[in-house]
């Protein structure tokens, strides 16, 4: 089945904590960023933006602009309409999906803060952002259209007017309906209880590291793109599409590419206007995002309403679950914008067996920057509703939440798993995870002192938090792609390219932006090959290089993109046993491989490694008759299922009631990402995801004023947690290798980003239930849960994020147990 | 435009800047030095701290002319005589760096706060590099970095020991300890 052979003589790669290829160049500053480019002739770009989230636009005068010192040229949106297209949208989840179209550049109309409306090009950057002040635009005020619950009433303000409604879609899955399980109508009919709750994930900024940036240089009617892109391969179909630039004429480069998270996933209006000023200049231009810029108009991520309705027996069974979603897609849909929700359908069921459900969801326009993927897309926003919703269930029935999931999840021997939402969970063993995670956390000393904090009022209360959680991830099987009506395929590419003196090229589709696919790449076919670690070395990121590639999201790059490579590496075995079985004169299936040494079984002495038959090959003196004189290979993997990296994690919280402040006491997780290859890489992976969810419950918010400013569009407003802002994580794993791959890896890029949210939300809930609390809205700010414990309700709405910067108090160590403040 | 003199990564460079060009502008625009790289337009980040004259800034915050007649040492310079840095060699060997981004201005502001305080404890370093944001790594592999450097720089090889739970990568992160085992 697989290549990842068993090797006898040296130790195997895949399971080492390998030190990354990638850091040599990262911590000398020997980078290739994009903004590190420089072209001869190169010009610079500004976009003049619109400071009103809806409006006509009545007149554009860019003549003082146009004579500013510097300024080579300003084009507006009438100069572009011609040419821009429409940005793509690659997944119309349903055929009547009402889709506006995605100006690059707004021509007649603006429908968020921050859209472009006309694009400055100067010697300097300087020169064209000064230019940008000149530009004159009269815009005629539309009414503004924020709130999804309102957009969605008759009579609603419009974003677009020439649209019937607000509303993209309806998209419904209900499992009796799809034959996967009962009637949920029936199931809540026949319920003993019933919880309904309605739970607000908020808009959040994914936050990239580095701003976005774009370089493009015409080359007679060629055009050379780089980008700060998770997306190179998807990137340049979508720009030969909406610009028709031939394909075949574009190469589009992804660098060096600092961070991504989704939110690098989609091709942007600047990359579009990017290529046409170059193409309509014929000079290489350069576009680089200013924070602000990046908080304001590049996409951001969550924003849905949940309406959760959870159905059980007396006895803690549950037996149906109905889901209600409204997610803003902000003014348009971008690359998967109105997909993102619906990666999150099959997932509301969580690791449980629910014999009914049923989930609808509609897709709302408002008039704020579109959403698309953010870390986890789709998951983390299920994962939250369904953890939060058992611990309300276990609430309302006085259970243990814990007693309760144990209830209903999947069994270990129940494995591989059909759900109610139709799809086949792999692998997993929930309950060895949440063991170890409890012992991890110290569970029962941490109960006890709950218990006495809560006996003697004090008022620091602890709360344990609680979540159990699968994910789909490994994006994706082609074929069930294409049933979601989804426009692409979810397959990699790899090739192998068996160089003359022995080292091995290695082109992988996939696209890392931090992931470490250098370091783990060269491991998987190291052991696969039985070359040396340091004679790998893995090519990415530019369409010239890598012609084929589906790029990187969604879990995707070892589970589908590793597996490619691995592919490759096999059939590069295959290829070399015949020119080995030649060579050394005895029969293809005498001839034993390992530690990258063909040998001739029985006959000692004679082998030959597969590093000398690269160059034999090359020379190409003496091959077998009828074939190639070449070892190199190639392989494209589709998956034939998703990967379920499962795992249990544990918060545990204090909560000030009287000041509200809030703070992980101890965070302590236990992931199952099926096969490690490099454990350092997978836990530097948890260990960011927990941030990011961490931050999403406690400090994140995009906040949108009454007329449509973004309101955290820096720094100092969105918080990004620092250093002290958070705690140490104790992590562990448990190994249940995934059936689906010749890896065994499940992915683990946004396992702790879709699992740590709601751990965190139920450890402050169960610290302060007894007070009556039964819902805090994210994130956590004091000003919330101050309010939620005074006054009643989930805190309210939009509270200032900023207050709540130090509710990790970093003075006191976060893993030490006992002893009340 | 004024005339500056400034040392930059051990080499002198007189030059001729505008006045309000931020000292990150003129390192990377006119000197090439594109290590030092841009995060924020608030002088939150931290990605471009360097140091000037020792002490570490934000490059985003100090106007080129300030500089005027200092010693600025970036991610560039840091190295000495071919060889990588302390604290560069544990950010790779830690893992405590993912994209990389952050990864110039954290190792300078990591460098600064060792100057300060050999021996930090995780708090200590939390609290010292919390004006350089991450976006990837959680920072628990940069506090583990720079502990591990502290300990190098002291001359204590076998890593950090004094205070709290920081053990080397090899300890810390092996799967081995909670591996049940292949299913």
């Amino acid at each position: 089945m697989t290549a990842v052979e068993e090797r006898t003589g040296t130790e195997k790669e895949i399971g080492k904590a390998r030190r990354r290829k990638e850091d040599a160049r990262l911590i000398t500053g020997r980078t290739t960023w994009t903004d590190n480019m420089v072209l001869p002739g190169m010009l610079h770009l500004a976009v003049v933006r619109s400071p009103v989230a809806h409006a006509r636009i009545a007149h554009v005068d860019v003549s003082a602009a146009q004579e500013a010192p510097g300024v080579v040229a300003v084009l507006t949106g009438r100069d572009l309409a011609e040419e821009q297209g429409s940005l793509p949208c690659a997944w119309p989840v349903t055929p009547d999906m009402v889709n506006p179209g995605h100006p690059s550049i707004a021509v007649d109309q603006v429908n968020h803060v921050g859209e472009a409306v006309a694009v400055i090009v100067a010697r300097s950057k300087a020169a064209a952002q000064d230019a940008v002040e000149l530009a004159d635009v009269d815009y005629e005020p539309l009414p503004v259209v924020l709130d999804m619950e309102q957009a969605v009433q008759d009579g609603a303000d419009l974003v677009h007017d020439h649209l019937e409604s607000n509303t993209s879609y309806h998209f419904v899955f209900d499992a009796g309906e799809a034959g996967t399980g009962a009637d949920t109508e029936q199931a809540f009919a026949d319920a003993d209880v019933v919880v309904s709750r309605r739970f607000v994930q908020q808009r959040l900024i994914p936050a990239f590291m580095e701003p976005r940036s774009v370089v493009v240089q015409p080359q007679g009617d060629n055009y050379t793109m780089w980008s700060a892109t998770q997306i190179p391969h998807i990137l340049r179909v979508m720009l030969a599409m909406v610009t028709g630039v031939p394909e075949h004429k574009l190469r589009v480069i992804a660098p060096d590419v600092g961070g991504g998270f989704g939110g690098k996933i989609t091709p942007t209006p600047e990359e579009v206007l990017s290529l046409l000023v170059a193409r309509r200049l014929g000079k290489p231009v350069k576009w680089t995002e200013t924070r602000s810029e990046s908080l304001m108009t590049a996409h951001h991520g969550r924003d849905q309403i949940q309406f959760i309705d959870i159905a059980a027996d007396r006895e803690g069974n549950v037996t149906g679950l109905k889901v209600r979603l409204l997610a803003d897609m902000g003014a348009y849909l971008r690359l998967v914008t109105p997909g993102v929700p619906v990666l999150g359908a099959f997932m509301f069921n969580g690791i449980y067996k629910f014999p009914a459900y049923r989930f609808e969801c509609d897709g709302i326009f408002t008039n704020k920057v579109p959403t698309d993927a953010y870390r986890g897309a789709g998951r983390p926003e299920a994962t939250f509703a369904i953890e939060r919703i058992m611990d309300e269930l276990a609430a309302e029935l006085g259970m243990d939440p814990l007693e309760l999931r144990r209830k209903n999840w999947i069994r270990a021997e129940e494995f591989p798993f059909t759900t109610v939402a139709g799809l086949q969970y792999d692998s997993g063993d929930y309950e060895t995870a949440t063991q170890q995670a409890l012992e991890l956390l110290g569970y029962d000393e941490l109960r006890e002192e709950q218990r006495r904090r809560r006996e003697s009022n004090d008022p620091v209360q602890l709360g344990i938090g609680i979540s159990t959680f699968t994910e789909m991830c490994g994006l994706a099987p082609s074929r069930v792609l294409g049933s979601l009506s989804f426009g692409a395929g979810g397959w990699e590419h790899a090739s192998i390219r068996m160089l003359p003196t022995g080292k091995v090229e290695v082109v992988t589709g996939s696209t890392p932006h931090g992931q470490g696919h250098e370091t783990a790449w060269s491991q998987l076919v190291a052991d696969s090959l039985g070359v040396p670690f340091e004679d790998v070395e893995v090519l990415h990121g530019d369409t010239a290089i890598s012609s084929r590639g589906l790029d990187t999201y969604g879990s995707r790059s070892l589970v589908v993109g590793g597996s490619a490579v691995v592919k490759a590496a096999d059939k590069v075995i295959a290829k070399a046993r015949r020119i080995a079985a030649h060579l050394l004169e005895a029969s293809e299936d005498d001839l034993d491989f390992a530690d990258g040494k063909f040998s001739v079984r029985g006959t000692p002495g004679a082998s030959l490694g597969i590093q000398e038959i690269a160059l034999a090959i090359f020379a190409a003196h003496n091959y077998p008759e009828g074939i190639e004189p070449s070892i190199d290979a190639e392989a494209t993997f589709d998956p034939e299922n998703f990967s379920f990296p499962h795992g249990t994690h544990l918060c545990a919280m204090e909560v000030d009631t009287e000041t509200g402040f809030v703070k992980i006491r101890k965070y302590a997780c236990v992931d199952d990402v099926g096969t490690i290859v490099n454990p350092l890489i997978v836990e530097g992976q948890v260990h960011g995801g927990l941030a990011q969810g961490i931050a999403q419950a406690l400090y994140e918010e995009a906040v949108y004023d009454a007329d449509g400013n973004l309101t955290t569009g820096t720094f100092v407003d969105y918080l990004v947690p620092a250093a002290s802002d958070l705690p140490h994580f104790d992590t562990g794993n448990t190994v249940h290798t995934a059936p689906g791959n010749p890896i065994g890896a499940k992915g683990v890029g946004e396992a702790g980003c879709i699992a740590s949210t709601p751990a965190v939300v139920n450890a402050a809930l169960d610290a302060v239930r007894h007070l009556g609390v039964s819902d805090i809205r994210m994130p956590l700010t004091p000003e919330r849960v101050w309010r939620a414990i005074h006054a009643g309700g989930d805190g309210g709405d939009r509270a200032s994020a900023r207050t709540n910067a130090q509710a990790v108090d970093s003075s006191d160590a976060p893993s030490t147990t006992g002893g009340a403040r | 435009m004024t005339r500056i003199s400034v040392r930059v990564d051990g080499a002198s460079y007189d030059d001729d800047v505008e006045p309000r060009t931020l000292l990150v502008h003129y390192l990377r625009e006119q000197l090439g030095k594109v290590g030092t790289v841009v995060g924020c337009d608030t002088s939150n980040c931290g990605a471009c701290t360097v140091h000037v004259d020792g002490e570490a800034v934000k490059s985003c915050t100090v106007f080129a002319v300030q500089a005027d007649g200092a010693e600025v040492t970036t991610i560039e310079g840091v190295g000495q005589g071919g060889e990588l840095h302390p604290v560069q060699k544990a950010f790779h060997e830690m893992h405590g760096l993912q994209c990389g981004y952050c990864t110039p201005g954290m190792i300078m502001a990591s460098i600064d706060l060792l100057g300060e305080n050999p021996d930090p404890s995780d708090d200590e370093v939390r609290e010292g590099i919390e004006g350089n944001l991450c976006r990837c790594t959680g920072y628990q592999n940069i506090v583990r970095a720079v502990r591990h450097a502290a300990a190098d720089m002291r001359g204590n090889g076998s890593g950090p020991s004094a205070n709290g739970h920081v053990a080397p990568a090899e300890v810390d992160t092996a799967a081995a300890p909670h591996v049940v085992g292949q299913a």
